[in-house]
């Protein structure tokens, strides 16, 4: 069973089969490889076209190695990652070598946590919004200026910062600067990860607000990887949820948010505090620790955790079903347990 | 009414650089009651984490505080009544400034990982600090020999939640996960029963599953030892859940302070209630345009005149905002604002 959706009629635009990333642990003088890290463990979900997909989950759950391998900056260990092009062909970003990605690489951006590791400091914002653009073949340099001077007021920053270098700029505009820069080359799919999570609340609005306006305006396609919930709500058509390496639940958002099928998305959900001091705090629900991706447990990689265990949980592990259309969830008791959510 | 613990008034910090001087606390003043938590909200740059390090002398070269006092309830050193004394007045090295830090006050820092030696482990550190403080916990004088401070650094290590103490009190602090290393500098902090703790941000590295731990542990503790706590954070859920009374910082300066309720429900500044309106919610309407806050946050050394929130503020009162600078003032139960909108007082300046 995979994550597509059987009640949209939009096309899903990448297509995660089966994907795992492990990386070996290696140890002594001849690197002998003596175990894996299983950073992403059979993960499987579909993003449709115009859509923003929220990808949430603790740190070290897989989140930035799912990202990576969708940009092939690590090669995933199997499965497969279709992606429809612009012309409809359809291809396994998996399998590609590195000459066959890059007619690809226009099609696909990434935004990161911090714009400022992902600009060049000795760069103005002409050579780093522009790079891409000639990576991609815009060797006219007029041609080039017109075109940063477009993207720059596209992401509300004056065309005459062109002739600066990053340093000169906020947290908040550093960001303007990357989606910019991502958004150069008109991609159509668009991998955020952890984009507003550095910035001030007044400068996230800001930055949010931005990112909602881009994809109607450019109808972008988006993979938001986050773990701020109030955030993955406000900007998600649908949120994926993962724990240690593997897609536990999926579903759209206003499902996922008000009737959750597994433990541990009502778990997570429980442990945001509200910004309301009249909603008395909740009692901790989920204690202990996330388990290494290096050695998950038996069965359900959740049960040490998970306040509904059984035996059947420490030893078999369950499948990613689809109880009801459209929200997938993997666990064994996902028809029979009760976990509506105060929101 | 209690008398504070903790009593700033008035405090300015500037820091002199190359390029000009920076006002990073220009005229703070709150108070922290015995046994309260306060929380401390306000954009990065404006200068939460300059006012915590001035009340424990620790403010960075080439900063200075230039004015203002800040007000310390103590114990007497025989345990028997208490004298206010000034910190600012202190030598920062000097004997009684070393026996306030840890045993008065404790810091939890936002940087846990430059808070503890890479060079020793985790437990050294801490019993070290005991063993320095042992009147904190033998009152009499009698010292603490280092198998007992160990025992106690185990015990502590038990109640912030660290699994097999025992073990974990020999790490190295790179060996611990962020969560691990957050809860051992937690445990440092309380190592020698401070009636104040000042956290710096203690929860933004880490995730929520763990923040709803962490927190509830600080709850707790602040329960059992009636501690009191400044906790300083960006996120408006855990000062919801954490504080009594929030401050709202902006620009070095004190928008607005009251009782939490007050703070969330009647907010009374401008920036306090834009701030509330640009949170996205986790029960609101989704992928709709947030309310912002116009314009950026000024450079340190491009200090607007007046109200130092004007440029920004969209519900200016008219040009007395431009033109002087609004005081903190009391203006409901608990409640102080420093807006023109509801009183005309001003600083000079
Ligand atoms: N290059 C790498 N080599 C070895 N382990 C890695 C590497 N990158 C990530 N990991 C491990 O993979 C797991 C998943 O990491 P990551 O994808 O960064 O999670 P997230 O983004 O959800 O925080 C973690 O245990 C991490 O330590
Ligand atoms: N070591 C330093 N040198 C120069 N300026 C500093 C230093 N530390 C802080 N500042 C200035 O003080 C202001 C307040 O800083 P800080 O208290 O760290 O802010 P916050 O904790 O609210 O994010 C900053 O805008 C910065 O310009
Ligand atoms: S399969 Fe069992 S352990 Fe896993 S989430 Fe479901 S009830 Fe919990
Ligand atoms: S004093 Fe004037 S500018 Fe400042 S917050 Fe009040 S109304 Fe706004
Ligand atoms: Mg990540
Ligand atoms: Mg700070």
């Amino acid at each position: 069973m995979t994550a597509s959706h059987s009640v949209d009629s939009r096309q899903p635009l990448l297509q995660i089969r089966d994907l795992r990333k492990f990386f070996p642990i290696t140890a002594g003088v001849f690197n002998k490889t003596v175990g894996h890290v299983r950073a992403v463990d059979d993960v499987s979900f579909d993003v449709f076209e115009g859509e923003t997909l929220g990808l949430v989950g603790e740190s070290g759950c897989g989140k930035t190695t799912t990202s990576r391998c969708i940009l092939r900056a690590v090669d995933p260990t199997s499965g497969q990652i279709l992606f429809r092009r612009k012309n409809d062909e359809i291809v396994d970003l998996a399998k590609l070598t590195r000459d066959e990605l890059q007619p690809l690489r226009a099609e696909i951006q990434m935004i990161f946590q911090d714009p400022f590791g992902s600009l060049n400091p000795r760069m103005t914002l002409f050579d780093n919004v522009g790079e891409p653009l000639l990576v991609n073949g815009m060797t006219n340099r007029s041609e080039r200026t017109d075109r940063v001077a477009d993207l720059l007021k596209l992401v509300g920053l004056r065309p005459e910062f062109m002739h600066r270098f990053p340093h000169a700029f906020s947290g908040g505009q550093r960001q303007r600067i990357g989606i910019a820069r991502a958004l150069s080359t008109n991609p159509r799919l668009v991998v955020a990860d952890e984009p507003v999570s550095a910035l001030d609340v007044s400068v996230q609005a800001q930055v949010l607000n931005l990112l909602l306006e881009l994809q109607s305006r450019l109808g972008l396609t988006f993979l938001f990887v986050a773990h701020d919930l109030s955030v993955v709500r406000h900007i998600s058509d649908r949120v994926a949820v993962m724990y240690v390496g593997q897609l536990v639940e999926l579903a759209p958002t206003k499902t996922l948010f008000s009737r959750p099928r597994h433990p541990y998305t009502s778990a997570l959900m429980r442990a945001v505090p509200v910004p309301d001091p009249r909603i008395p705090v909740g009692e901790v629900t989920l204690k202990g620790e996330v388990p290494s991706p290096a050695n998950p447990p038996s069965g359900c990689y959740f049960h040490p955790r998970c306040r509904f265990a059984t035996d059947r949980c420490k030893v078999e592990t369950p499948a990613l079903r689809e109880p009801s259309p459209g929200h997938f969830v993997r666990c064994h008791f996902a028809d029979e347990l009760d976990l509506t959510t105060a929101f | 009414m209690t008398a504070p613990l903790l009593s700033v008034r008035d405090l300015h910090v500037t820091f002199g650089l190359d390029e000009g001087s920076v006002r990073a606390v220009d005229g703070v003043s709150f108070d922290v009651l015995p046994g309260q938590v306060v929380g401390i909200v306000g954009e990065s740059g404006c200068g939460k984490s300059v006012t915590m390090r001035s009340i424990l002398q620790l403010v960075d070269e080439p900063g200075q505080i230039k004015k203002g006092e800040i007000l310390y309830r103590m114990r007497a050193a025989n345990g028997q009544g208490e004298s206010v004394i000034d910190l600012t007045k202190l030598a920062k090295r000097g004997a009684q400034m070393r026996a306030i830090r840890g045993a008065e006050i404790a810091l939890i820092p936002q940087e846990p990982m430059a808070a503890f030696s890479p060079v020793h482990t985790v437990g050294d550190q801490i019993i070290e600090a005991i063993q320095l403080h042992h009147r904190q916990w033998r009152p009499d004088g009698s010292g603490l020999s280092r198998a007992e401070a160990r025992e106690i650094v185990v015990d502590l290590f038990r109640d912030v939640g660290i699994s097999m103490p025992e073990q974990r009190v020999d790490a190295y602090s790179w060996q611990l996960s962020g969560g691990l290393r957050q809860r051992a500098m937690i445990a440092m902090a309380l190592s020698c029963k401070p009636r104040l703790l000042i956290a710096d941000e203690p929860t933004t590295a880490i995730d929520v599953t763990t923040q709803a731990q962490v927190l509830a542990l600080l709850r707790e503790l602040q329960r059992k030892y009636g501690t009191a706590i400044i906790f300083i954070t960006h996120d408006l859920g855990v000062i919801a859940q954490m504080a009594n009374s929030v401050v709202v910082m902006y620009l070095g300066r004190v928008a607005e302070q009251g009782p939490v309720d007050a703070i969330f429900h009647a907010p009374k500044h401008p920036y306090t209630r834009a701030l509330l309106r640009s949170i996205p919610s986790i029960v609101g309407q989704t992928q709709v345009a947030l309310p912002t806050i116009a314009g950026t946050l000024p450079h340190p050394f491009n200090r607007p005149s007046g109200c130092p929130y004007h440029p920004r503020c969209d519900e200016r009162k008219g040009p007395e905002c431009a033109a002087r600078v609004p005081s903190l003032e009391p203006v409901d139960q608990g409640q102080s604002v420093s807006c023109f909108l509801h009183h005309d007082s001003s600083d000079t300046q």
